[in-house]
């Protein structure tokens, strides 16, 4: 038999009664469109959360004072064990494939400018920091490349305490008090929104020795390493270990790996996106129940054509393809009916709220499509089977 | 030619044989016009079954053009019903959903004969019978009449040797009945045997070969000249 014409008797047997067909794909595409929605919804978290979390880049390993065990802030912050000095960031900096090294701090002052104040974080960071974070500055500059000890008066602005402190004007050359001392603006960054829940634009940048000795404290509260992104995350960790720990006598420090924080973030969302999948996918059984039904009750109000077909001389198994490739066809044209459902559902929510991140992989769409089909095929074997195993005169003389 | 040779056939109904046909010996040349007559249960359907390959002897031996079919796989007895045999059925037996010419066209399908060959041959055969004007008709939109002569249409489009018709007038009227069998006997010209199966004497007279059933036996086998 010919392919076009084994799929022009398939479509003819559902296109006669196509209220039936239709309902029985309707079951599949509620299936795969719930499926395809939950994924585009999840797989749209999974990249937002990504996302903020790789926006500085991916190449950085951190080293934060204390060692801990287990993930998260660890008391080192807060604690006892050595701290970690400008002269271990400069240290690192002569380390091969590390292309920038920023000591950070972080804390609270309140900005005094021409009788306005305002209390904003203030972040002490290193004269590479805009480089390691990918950062832009919107106008004038970072400080410039001097020695992070001999560090000057240098204050550069989150966009947001530029606006509420400076407005309209000009803030560069202005002379601002953080703190209770007086530093000079030397740029301003470009927005950056919130990350994480903290507010990059309600911010300053000073030099961290400067943070160190405003914020009163005796150590940093993290030194940041980018690294050539061509070279391994572990061999950059090894290496910074055997400095660190050269310098320190012992491992009084912990060092957190972005690539590796992204891995286990990544398959924990990824467990997710898949266990929301399968929740769609008990709609899809739901669906096949419905095919292998609607086949059944096909095979019996057709039983003389059955017959017939093997009195011209259909093979057992011609039947059985026939029978089989309406089943597949039925919960094809259901399983596309889903797909569009499903992307535009998932789009008219995006729409609708554009704060809700929507994605649909191609790998999904295919995957559903794909099991629409086996479905169809899983569905339509038994009663295809019983088709073709009826008896050609038993077949005949059915009414 | 068709032969049958000591052939049986039993059923076994609730817990009892019963033997539908008995012994039958039969050698049926080609181009010969067939009727079997004989009341309801005489055989005769079970004949035709066996005759077109769609049931199997319990036992005895059945020679198709000189091959022995009898022991055929299903398969095989597919491909002979397909190239060997076309029928024809009281109650017509078309495909609803199909179009006239779509009916004639699906042993060709089935076989997978190329669709240039299949119109070409459909065309001829809808213009002979008369249906041209109804070839993209559903069979609902068709008079009985019709009905039957796309399903002769549909039983003779792949050149068989042996075409076996069931009651073919049956749910006809008389006038539309003769009509159908005049056409079936034309058939005959072009070296078919035709086997016509009937409870009507009227028409099972016209055979050049009546025979008679009875009980699963042959009671009788007359030779009339026309």
């Amino acid at each position: 038999m010919y392919y076009r014409d084994f799929l022009t008797l398939t479509t003819s047997s559902f296109l006669t009664s196509r209220m039936r067909s239709f309902l029985t794909g309707l079951g599949i595409a509620i299936g795969i469109a719930a499926v395809i929605l939950l994924t585009s919804i999840g797989e749209g978290l999974h990249q937002f959360v990504l996302q903020e979390f790789s926006q500085f880049g991916t190449n950085i390993i951190s080293i934060q004072p204390g060692k801990t065990q287990t993930q998260g802030s660890n008391v080192g912050v807060f604690g006892s064990s050595r701290q970690l000095s400008l002269e271990d960031a400069d240290a690192l900096r002569r380390l091969p494939y590390v292309e920038s090294v920023n000591p950070s701090v972080m804390g609270n002052a309140e900005l005094k400018f021409n009788g306005k104040t305002r209390r904003t974080t203030v972040f002490g960071e290193g004269r590479e920091f805009a480089q390691a974070f990918t950062m832009k500055v919107q106008s004038g500059t970072f400080w410039p490349d001097a020695d992070d000890e001999q560090a000057r008066a240098f204050v550069v602005l989150g966009s947001k305490v530029k606006q509420e402190l400076f407005a309209g004007q000009n803030p560069l050359g202005e002379y601002l008090r953080v703190g209770g001392q007086r530093y000079r603006v030397i740029g301003v960054m470009e927005p950056k929104g919130q990350v994480l829940g903290m507010d990059l634009d309600d911010a300053v940048y000073i030099p961290a020795a400067r943070a160190m000795e405003l914020l009163n404290r005796p150590g940093l509260m993290e030194i940041q390493v980018a690294y050539r992104a061509d070279v391994a995350a572990e061999q950059v960790i090894r290496l910074i270990k055997d400095r660190m720990i050269e310098r320190h006598g012992r491992e009084d420090f912990t060092l957190i790996s972005q690539e590796e924080a992204l891995e286990v973030l990544g398959s924990v969302l990824n467990v997710i996106t898949f266990a929301v999948a399968a929740l769609g996918g008990i709609s899809l059984l739901v669906g096949a129940v419905g095919i292998l039904t609607i086949m059944t009750m096909a095979v019996t109000e057709r039983t003389a054509e059955i017959g017939l077909l093997r009195a011209l001389g259909a093979r057992e198994n011609q039947v059985l393809m026939l029978f089989l490739g309406e089943a597949i066809m039925l919960s094809a044209l259901g399983g596309i009916m889903g797909l569009l459902m499903g992307v535009g559902i998932a789009q008219g929510l995006h729409l609708l709220i554009p704060s809700l991140p929507v994605h649909t992989p191609w790998l999904y769409a295919v995957l559903a499509e794909l099991t629409a089909v086996t479905i169809g095929l899983v569905a339509g074997v038994a009663p295809a089977m019983r088709a073709a195993r009826l008896d050609p005169v038993e077949a005949l003389h059915a009414e | 030619m068709i032969e049958l040779q000591n052939v049986s056939r039993s059923f076994t109904v609730g817990d009892q044989q019963v033997s539908a046909l008995r012994d039958i010996n039969l050698r049926l040349d080609a181009g010969e016009y067939i009727s079997i007559m004989g009341p309801s249960g005489s055989g005769k359907s079970t004949m035709l079954n066996l005759l077109g390959l769609l049931d199997r002897p319990t036992s005895g031996t059945y020679l198709l053009d000189g091959g022995n079919v009898t022991d055929l796989t299903d398969e095989q007895q597919a491909q002979v019903r397909r190239e060997k045999i076309g029928f024809v059925f009281q109650s017509f037996h078309l495909v609803p959903r199909l179009t006239a010419a779509q009916n004639v066209e699906l042993p060709m399908i089935l076989a997978g004969i190329a669709p240039e060959e299949r119109k070409q041959r459909v065309e001829v055969l809808m213009q002979n019978y008369g249906l041209s004007a109804r070839a993209d008709h559903r069979p609902d939109q068709l008079s009985g009449g019709q009905r039957q002569r796309v399903a002769i249409a549909r039983a003779t489009v792949m050149k068989p040797t042996v075409l076996l018709a069931d009651e073919p007038t049956g749910n006809l009227d008389r006038a539309t009945g003769w009509e159908v069998l005049k056409l079936l006997e034309g058939l005959l010209e072009q070296g078919i045997t035709l086997v016509v199966v009937t409870h009507d004497a009227e028409i099972g007279a016209r055979a050049h070969r009546q025979i008679h059933m009875l009980d699963g036996a042959i009671r009788s086998d007359e030779k009339h000249v026309v």
